[in-house]
Order: C-alpha cells, then structure tokens, then sequence
C-alpha cells in the first residue's frame, strides 16, 4: 500500500505555548535561555523578537542590546519533549500512528487516513486550522517519504502537498539541510557550491560517500523513498478504565455486586498482565435520570486481589441510591503502583502474613476511618508524652529501641490529674493522697526521678515523679510539679502501675 | 447385647476403666474442638496455673476474657495479660489492640518483653465498632493475638468471637473494663487479675516488683483458682507453690 507522511513543524514551539498560557505575551518580544558555559544562551524565540533579528543561540545580553525591552524566561530542561507528546497524543484523532520529532516536530503516519476528511487537502487544512486556534504557528508537509514530507515542511515553497512519487521533483530546489544532515556535512556541500539538493543527487554514490560519509547517502535514500525509515509511534498511556453498560436499568444490590465483580476481575486481569496493583479505586453508577452515584476505595499497599478487593466495596455498596436504575458502571484505578508478580508468587510467609494484615488493615479503614489506626515507635524523648511517635507506615522502622531501664506506668492518663497531697517534707513522697474523692496512704515509695521540660521544643516547669504503692497494694505514678520556692506546688497524677 | 455385656465387664476391671476413661475424655476434647489446640502447642509458660487447664495446656487460638473494675485493678489486668502476650507474640507475632479510650503508655511495654512497634492500634469510638473490629481481627489468622478492650459484650456476640477463632486460630484477649452486667460469655477462660502489695528482700524500702493476685474465675473442663504471680526477671514468679486455693480447700476438709 501506498504509504503517506505528514510532517508538522511547530515554528515557535515553546514561546506559542507559553502565548497560550500568558495571552497578556502575544505582543511583547520574549525568549527562553539556559545557562550554558557561563553564558545565557536563548533557546527559543517568540515571533516578535525573531521579527527584531533575535535569533536562538544568540547570548542574553546581545539580545538586550538589539532590543531592550525583550522578555527572558528560563527555558525548562525537556519541556519540549512533553509538549509534542501531548500534541502527539491529541493527534491520534488524525491517524493512529503519530510519532514525535525532536526538537520541533511531529511525524504522522497518514497511509490511509486522508480520504476521512475528504482528500488531503482538507485533511492538511484542518489540522492547521485547529493546531493555529490552539496558538501554534504550524507548517505542515505531505509526501511518501518522512524525509520528503520534513523537507517539504521546512523549506518547500511552493506546495505543502507532494504527489505520489513526486519526491525527486519536490527536493530538486531545497537546499542540503533539508535531508536532516548533520551540521558539518551540510555546511561542507554548501562550500562546494551544492546549494540544492539536485545538484548531487544524481552523483556516483561512491564518490559521494567517499567525500561525505554514510550518512548523507543515507537520509538521501530515506528522502527519496529508496531506503527504509521506521517511525516510533507513541503509546498513549491507557487510563486504568473499565465500562459495563446494561441493556435494563439496574435496581437491585446483587446486579450492582454482579456489575462490580465483573469489572474488577476485567481490571485486575489487566493490572496483573501490566505487574501493577491499585491503591485507589472509584466504582461509578451512572443513573438513567442523569445522576452519577459513585463510591470509592483505598488501600494501604498496592493489591490486585479480587477477592479483598471487593470486600472493601462490600461495605460501601449500600450507600449507592439506584432510584430508577442504573444503565452504565464505570470501575476506574485513578493509583496503581508496581507490584510485581514475583513478591506474590514465591511462597513468602512474611511477605503474606503482611499482606493479611494489610488487607484487614485496609477494611477497618474502610469501616471506620484511616486515622483510627496507629503504630508506635520509640522516641527519643524523656518526657512521657513524647517517648514514643507514630508511626507513618506498616513498614516504618524504629530508629531507637524501647527503654527499660526506668519504670514507666502500664497505664497513662491522657491528661495528668491534679490531686491533693499531704507531704512531710519537700523532696519527700506524699504520706496522703486524695484521688477521685478517694483518700490513699502511701506505704511505699520509690523516686524521685526529675524530667526536665524540654525547653527547645516548650516551655514550663520540670516535673518529679515518684512510684507510690498505697495500703491496698495498688501502685501508681504522681509528679510534683516545680519546686517549692515560690509558692505551695501542685500535684498530678500520671498513671497507673501494673 | 453381648457386646454392651463385654463393655460394663470391660468397666469393672479398674485398669481397664481408666484407659477408657482416657479415651472418652479426650473424644469429648475432640468434640470441643480443642484439636488444633493439641496439635499446634504455643508453650506459654503459667507455673503452676497451667495445672488449672485440660490436659496442663494453655488454651491459644480461644477467647480469654479478662474483668476489672477499677483503674488500678485494669493497670495490675493490663500488666498481666502483656506477660501472657510476650509469650503468645514471641519474636515474630504482630497483634491488633483494639480499644476506646485507650490509656495503655507504649513505653511500658518494654518492661514486659514486647515491642510495642509490632502492636497496631485501632482507636475506635463506637464501643459497637470495636466489637465488629476485633471480629474482623480474629479472623486473621496471620495475627498472633487479637486484644479488645470492650467493657459490655453480649453472650451471642462472644459467640461470634469463639467462631471466628476456631476457624482462625488467634487467640483474643478480651478485657471487660466496668461492665455494666456481668453476663457469661462464650470464653474458654475467665481471669481476674486484682494488685497486691509488693515485697522487696530484706524489708528493703521502696516499691517492689508488681505483684498480682490472680483469680481464674471460670476455666473451660479446668479447675478455677487463685494465686499470687510477681513479674519479675521478664517471666512470672510464683509467691506460694501451694496455692491459696487449695489452701482453702484443706482447710474445709480438715
């Protein structure tokens, strides 16, 4: 089959679209630079500055010279390459082949294509037309070969479209540069007088490669149609999606879990073929009367399991309002993470006893809330309240160990509770305590064991905690707080030993 | 008939009589669902309390319930139950505390031999949700203890746990913090756990290790009883060989 190529060439490809995000631009002379050997070279230029003579490679500050008032921005590393993806991708509306060419340029694999818009010449004029509106200058070329069709892009005059086989014709006037050469070979053929691709064209191939290399014979063939070209299309990233429309509207909970399985097993299947897993999941109910209802997930690690997966939903299902009916659900992964099928294949037991746990991990979270569950890991803190952290994740290591060496209550009070003491001497353990209108007489006593408030991170009095154990053998933790030199100091209650 | 003729002979020898004794009695353990028990043993060493349970074994992979009534008392509860549960989580174990208003210190548990970094905690509000968290928890079995704090649990409830636990194997521990009833529940094993004056040697001053007075209310096939336990050298030390029960019980006969 005959094959077609369009090639399109964004003239100013990142000024248009910094234009497009800053309108306020459109008029004012602008330019992307780097920093390169010390110097700030431009990288692109906005057609208004290019219209004043500044060109790219030229340094910042000649710039400024030409043209005072010129804008500069700095240029974003791979910024290009991310925006002819994008407009690759919208492309593929032209043809599903679409590839990008750096730095500038898109290459369509059109073989086919252009009858769907009535010819080539409305095909051409309506991708322009739509690419302009965006706020890209374009230039687009057709021909049977990339390299024609590039040229042709670039540097052709008179018409954009070449004719079936056209090519020799079409490339006679261009000059060397638009067969893709490398900057030294091009330059060289210039100096010899070669200033149009028809010169040389019909030269021996042997002298040719003799006097340019390879490489020119090459890009020659590949422009002529001679020589093979491969072109890598672009993969659009396909969204984590799956759709099931049902012919009846669906009212009743076993047809939306029905509705449900099926979309999980389909996505599953997809996520194991692809090694992923998913940490989020949406299932969406869209009603015949226009209503969307929709529930959704997450889960601690990335999971691909049917099984517990639906379990999460189970849950949630009877918060889905079918009114009428539902006619089409949508089960959609907006996370998935790698998971590879190695971790879950080899019979790991800790790995699974992990995964268990994580699972139901994940349903209490479902149930009740993330922020019910927490983990604990020691701190290095001497004050009570900050010995131990949390802990951001299952896997979370602790970096101290826990002490033992200082006797800590099993039993904590959120909040330390004033008691009424009666002390025979300062520095001594109370001989009474009153407690929740309960009256203690302390038999033993350990203490006291001063922590200092941590000034660094707040400010107050140090605390002395003494171990008491009363006349029913029941043992707690007291502090005073502060000391005696000012006024009476106060008495907390702290915890509960075992 | 002349079989059942042979089987009352077989009765009257005395030797006979024992074996087959024997061999009833742990057909009715089998019944009772106490197989996985036997075959899956997790030494959890209880001194001379173990004496109090079918077969000398520590029932795991069943319900303990646990009663207090006061602070201290769930203090002396707590500090009790972490030792069984150093035991029950040994090196590897993780286990899921389930709770609302939780006033356990992670710091503490050091003191008992546990890494409190393996225990995850389920802060709830809903006494309702706790009971539905710690039936979720139990039926995972890659959990090595389940621990619920849940003042009020119907009988039906707890029968829900002990299914789950069959199935699952991990023990729960459950502890009744001031329950308005004191309603029996389907748990192989009831536990009171109340402080007792500590002793250091020598009339030393100064608290001493804690000390526990330890009730075993009600044991599934087993004999309840009573006795002093000391935590002390990361294990229980027993006060009295001759426990206070039996004491009492002497008593009475003589």
């Amino acid at each position: 089959m005959q094959k077609r190529f369009v090639s399109i060439w964004f003239r100013h490809l990142l000024t248009d679209w910094f234009t497009r995000r800053r309108p306020e631009l459109r008029d004012v002379p602008f330019v992307f630079a780097a920093p390169e050997r010390g110097r700030m070279i431009i990288k692109a230029v906005n057609p208004v500055a290019a219209a004043n003579g500044i060109h790219i490679g030229m340094v910042v500050a000649d710039s400024r010279a030409i043209l005072p008032e010129v804008q500069v921005f700095n240029s974003q590393q791979g910024k290009d390459i991310t925006l002819l993806s994008a407009l690759a991708e919208w492309c593929i509306r032209y043809t599903p082949i679409v590839a990008i060419d750096p730095p500038d340029g898109l290459i369509l694999d059109v073989s086919g294509c252009a009858h769907l818009w009535g010819g080539e010449r409305p095909y051409l004029r309506d991708m322009v037309t739509r690419l302009s509106a965006f706020g890209y200058q374009v230039r687009p070329g057709m021909a049977d070969t990339v390299g024609c069709a590039w040229a042709i892009a670039r540097f052709g005059r008179l018409k954009l479209i070449v004719d079936a086989g056209g090519q020799v014709e079409a490339l006679q006037h261009l000059p060397p540069v638009a067969l893709r050469l490398e900057n030294g070979i091009a330059e060289k053929l210039e100096k010899l007088g070669l200033t149009e691709i028809g010169s040389f064209m019909n030269m021996p191939r042997a002298a040719l490669r003799r006097r340019f290399g390879e490489n020119l014979l090459l890009r020659l063939d590949q422009a002529l149609g001679q020589g093979i070209e491969y072109v890598q299309p672009i993969k659009p990233i396909e969204s984590y999606q799956e759709r099931l429309p049902s012919l009846e509207p669906i009212k009743t909970a076993p047809g939306i879990e029905h509705a449900l399985r099926t979309l999980m097993e389909k996505l599953c299947k997809r996520l194991s073929t692809e090694e992923k897993g998913l940490r989020k999941a949406v299932f969406k109910c869209y009603r015949i009367d226009g209503n969307i209802q929709a529930i959704d997930i997450g889960t601690a690690r990335p999971s691909r399991n049917v099984a517990h997966l639906l379990k999460l939903f189970e849950i949630k299902i009877c918060q889905i309002k079918p009114a009428l009916g539902i006619e089409l659900f949508v089960l959609e992964a907006p996370v998935v993470e790698l998971l590879s099928s190695s971790q879950e294949a080899i019979w790991n037991f800790s790995y699974n006893r992990e995964m268990e746990i994580a699972e139901l991990l994940d349903r209490i979270a479902v149930k009740v809330g993330m922020n019910t569950i927490h983990r604990y890991l020691p701190d290095e803190h001497h004050w009570p309240e900050r010995s131990y952290k949390l802990a951001t994740s299952l896997q979370e290591e602790a970096t101290t160990t826990w002490r033992d060496d200082l006797p800590r209550p099993v039993h904590l009070l959120p909040n330390p509770e004033l008691i009424e003491v009666t002390v025979a001497m300062p520095d001594y353990p109370p001989m009474l305590f009153k407690y929740k209108g309960n009256l203690h007489r302390v038999q033993k006593a350990d203490g006291p064991e001063r922590i200092e408030q941590e000034w660094w991170i707040e400010q107050g009095l140090y605390r002395d905690y003494y171990c008491i154990e009363d006349d029913k053998g029941e043992r707690y933790w007291l502090f005073r707080l502060g000391h005696y030199q000012h006024a009476e100091p106060k008495w907390f209650i702290h915890g509960f030993f075992a | 008939m002349e079989r059942a003729i042979g089987g009352i002979a077989a009765i009257k020898g005395q030797p006979d009589k024992e074996v087959l004794i024997q061999k009833l009695q742990n057909e009715v353990y089998a019944l009772q669902r106490n197989k996985k028990v036997q075959s899956d043993i997790t030494a959890v060493e209880l001194g001379p309390i173990i004496h109090a349970f079918p077969k000398n074994i520590f029932p795991v992979g069943a319900i303990h319930e646990f009663i207090s009534y006061e602070a201290t008392h769930a203090a002396a509860t707590t500090g009790f139950m972490m030792g069984l549960s150093a035991q029950l989580m040994q090196t590897q174990g993780n286990c899921l505390w389930v709770s609302t208003n939780r006033t356990l210190f992670p710091s503490a548990l050091k003191h008992f031999g546990i890494n409190a970094s393996r225990i995850i905690f389920i802060d709830l509000t809903k006494p309702k949700d706790v009971l539905w968290a710690v039936e979720e928890a139990l039926k995972c079995s890659s959990l090595s203890l389940v621990i619920g704090e849940v003042s009020d649990i119907s009988f039906n409830d707890s029968r829900r746990l002990q299914l789950a636990v069959e199935k699952s194997n991990v023990t729960g521990l459950l502890h009744r913090f001031n329950p308005r009833m004191q309603n029996t529940l389907a748990s192989v094993a009831k536990w009171k756990v109340m402080p007792v004056a500590s002793s250091l040697a020598e009339e030393l001053p100064g608290v001493g290790f804690s000390r526990w007075r330890v009730e075993l209310l009600k044991v599934r096939n087993g004999k309840p009883d009573v006795w002093e336990v000391e935590w002390s050298k990361n294990s229980y030390q027993f006060i009295t060989t001759q426990t206070i029960g039996q004491r009492i019980s002497k008593r009475k006969i003589a």
